[in-house]
């Protein structure tokens, strides 16, 4: 890794520079001095949309903290305070209320763009293994940033998902009541949901700036999959992509603006508008819809897993559930050595091309099946869809990457583009 | 093609979430209404709030508070400050203790949120059967599709289809979750003369008393729908000239120049 360095004419920025070379480092990761790989298409936007919506978070949090109180006979009263006497503050919390689900939408994009380029594969397994654990960072940061409004969904799902620790053996108890900071969830266990849902953002900031580092060291990839070899598959990265990312920002800011100004309850659940109520349990406990693939996959299990036909329970189906439910992330931290393929991009990959798009499909059948009751065929189609989520990635890619027929790979990049223009 | 292809399936899973995701609960589907507040253009009908403003007082009031709704609040609905102190004046609040300790009553102020009709949650409970009436000052964003909701819920009461038992203080209505309601049918023909002259029919009343009580949830909604359509306009413009920058800046990239050698 090379670093392009900067001398700046002006006389104090090359003092500056010589001593904290800032926008040498800022040259050779996005600006003129960073070559990228030329044919990136718009499924590389994403990227830079994920770091627009953590900003986004970041600054409107930051605001809302500043009006919000964590304190459960307060909680939800000071947010309609900022809904209704804060200038602006409609605005603020619907942008930071409607920008987690943006941010998901954004990272997903970016998950399944890794998915289907094989992004994660060798040299950038460190990459997205980084990626994996900032999504596991914001997951946790969306759990308890949704618990703050004290409406009935905060406290039910803040009851849900922290009584799931109680399943592992020995030490869950006590993690449970670490978490709670007490017996039951009550103001102790927003107090420290609000001090961590105001200090993770800033640690997936950290992981961030790591993932971008390890970006630099292995370069993007690109959506044939090959390696640069010439400077002629490269252009810089200021002003093409710049511009490219740009653009991405406008179209993307439309749709978040849509859903902030004309739809901006639309993502939410309308219980989360009644005050918690310890008493009384909502109908149905639903997670945010970014939750309900692993939703659904950690309510599919409901067997023991033990000797049939005997009394002997290895793992009861509570920690089963929860073990699947972690697992399904986790797993795509092996990703890197389940895919056997030494090809990267899904486009010399035909049989691995519909495997992806089964994955897709069977992710959105696991996101309905989420927000279902587990009543009637749900159940059986949660059970049928975390199967085959498993089998994708610990079957099918080990055995389709000995398998499979490829397509015969391109030269390089610049003779793959000048082919197809 | 392939990402017309892939942008159809994209497309059609989605729209099979939105249609798992939304048909949720047993209760009777709302009856749609069309509301002026709808949809990228949509304003507070304020004549039509000013009604149910007055149905509100006149008949919900005496069961339901409105927390979070000051006096002051009145102002976007039309009527002037002066009007706002009278209105408010008319309802008692509690005021500070007085030199002994003892405590106090004081007219309500504009800056006062308009008071509970009950003292406290038992007392609700107890008036009212055992039912606690919610607060309405988020109802319609507190239930789904909350305006037709509500207006089907004013409006569907019926009598109990044959073989459904109904105990006593409980009323049927099927949009309500269970079918079985702890407030009688609060709005009758007639049960208020509107200041207007307007006909007090039930349909009616349903009407402006969702357009009052949408008012009370999102206050903001008409700023915020004028800010947005501002917003909206100002980034269209702003990625059309993006895109027209981009197409320019790449277009020696298109025809395969190397930048790092032609020049
Ligand atoms: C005599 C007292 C009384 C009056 C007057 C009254 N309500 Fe109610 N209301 C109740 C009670 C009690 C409940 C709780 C019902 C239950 O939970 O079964 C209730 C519940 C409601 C609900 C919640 C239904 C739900 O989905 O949970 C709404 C909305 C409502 N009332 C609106 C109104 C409106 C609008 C008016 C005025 C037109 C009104 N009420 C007048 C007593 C009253």
């Amino acid at each position: 890794m090379a670093l392009s360095e900067v001398k700046p004419n002006n006389k104090v920025l090359a003092w500056v520079e010589e001593r904290l070379p800032i926008l040498t480092v800022a040259n050779s990761v996005m600006g003129p001095g960073t070559p990228t790989p030329r044919n990136l298409n718009y499924w590389w936007n994403f990227g830079s949309l994920a770091a627009l919506c953590l900003i986004i978070q970041l600054v409107s949090g930051i605001v809302l903290a500043m009006h919000y109180t964590p304190h459960t006979g307060m909680a939800f009263d000071s947010v309609e305070r900022i809904m209704r006497d804060v200038n602006y503050g409609w605005l603020i919390r619907y942008m930071h209320a409607n920008g987690a689900s943006f941010f998901f939408i954004a990272v997903y994009t970016h998950i399944f763009r890794g998915f289907y380029y094989g992004s994660y594969k060798a040299p950038r397994e460190v990459l997205w293994m980084l990626g994996v654990v900032i999504f596991l960072l914001m997951m946790a940061t969306a759990f308890m940033g949704y618990v703050l409004p004290w409406g009935q969904m905060s406290f039910w799902g803040a009851t849900v998902i922290t009584n799931l620790f109680s399943a592992i053996p020995g030490v869950g108890e006590s993690i449970v009541t670490l978490l709670w900071g007490g017996f039951s969830v009550d103001n102790p266990t927003l107090n420290r949901f609000f001090s961590l849902h105001y200090l993770l953002p800033f640690v997936i900031a950290g992981v961030v700036v790591l993932h971008i580092w390890a970006k630099k060291i292995s370069d993007s990839g690109n959506p044939l999959g090959v390696e640069v070899k010439s400077n002629a598959d490269q252009i810089p990265f200021h002003p093409y992509y710049t511009v490219k990312d740009a653009f991405g920002v406008g179209v993307f800011l439309m749709v978040f603006a849509y859903f902030v100004f004309f739809a901006p309850n639309a993502l939410g659940h309308p219980d989360n508008y009644i005050p918690a109520e310890p008493l009384v349990t909502p109908d149905s406990i639903v997670p945010e819809w970014y939750f309900l693939p692993f939703y659904a996959i950690l309510r599919s299990i409901t067997f023991d897993l033990g000797i049939p036909g005997t009394d002997i329970v290895f793992i009861d189906a509570k920690l089963l559930g929860v073990l699947a439910m972690f697992a399904s992330i986790l797993v795509w931290l092996a990703l890197p050595w389940l895919d056997t393929s030494k090809v990267r991009s899904a486009k010399f990959r035909p049989t691995y091309r519909i495997f992806f798009w089964f994955l897709v499909a069977d992710m959105l059948l696991l996101t309905v099946v989420g927000g279902k009751k587990p009543e009637g065929i749900w159940p059986m189609l949660g059970l049928a869809g975390t199967i085959y989520y498993f089998a994708h990635f610990l079957v099918i890619l080990p055995l389709l990457g000995k398998k499979e027929k490829t397509l015969p790979l391109p030269e390089s990049i610049i003779s793959a583009v000048k082919k197809s223009a | 093609m392939k990402m017309i292809k892939n942008i159809a399936l994209a497309a059609a899973a989605v729209a099979a979430f939105a249609v798992g995701a939304n048909a949720a609960g047993a209760a009777k589907h709302p009856e749609k209404v069309d509301w002026q507040f709808e949809g990228v253009f949509g304003t507070f009908d304020v004549e039509s709030a000013q009604r149910g403003w007055q149905v509100y007082r006149e008949v919900c009031s005496a069961c339901h508070g409105l927390k979070y709704f000051r006096f002051r609040n009145l102002d976007k609905l039309g009527y002037d400050e002066d009007m706002i102190k009278a209105f408010a004046a008319e309802y008692t609040v509690a005021g500070e203790p007085d030199d002994f300790g003892d405590p106090t009553e004081r007219n309500a102020l504009p800056q006062d949120a308009f008071p509970n009709p009950f003292p406290n949650d038992n007392a609700a409970r107890a008036s009212n059967g055992g039912a606690l009436p919610p607060d309405l000052s988020l109802i319609t964003k507190a239930r789904h599709d909350g305006a037709n909701y509500l207006y089907s819920l004013m409006t569907g009461y019926e009598e109990a289809p044959i073989g459904v038992d109904i105990p006593a203080g409980k009323s049927y209505n099927p949009y309500f979750k269970g079918g079985q309601i702890s407030m009688a049918s609060p709005l009758s023909e007639g049960i208020i003369e509107y200041e207007d002259g307007t006909a007090a029919t039930q349909e009616q009343m349903a009407k402006d008393v969702v357009n009052f009580l949408m008012y009370v949830a999102e206050p903001s909604l008409q700023d915020r729908h004028s800010l947005g359509l501002n917003v909206f306009l100002f980034l269209l413009v702003l990625t059309i000239i993006l895109y027209f920058s981009m197409k320019k800046i790449w277009k020696p990239i298109k025809a395969g120049k190397n930048v790092y050698e032609d020049e």
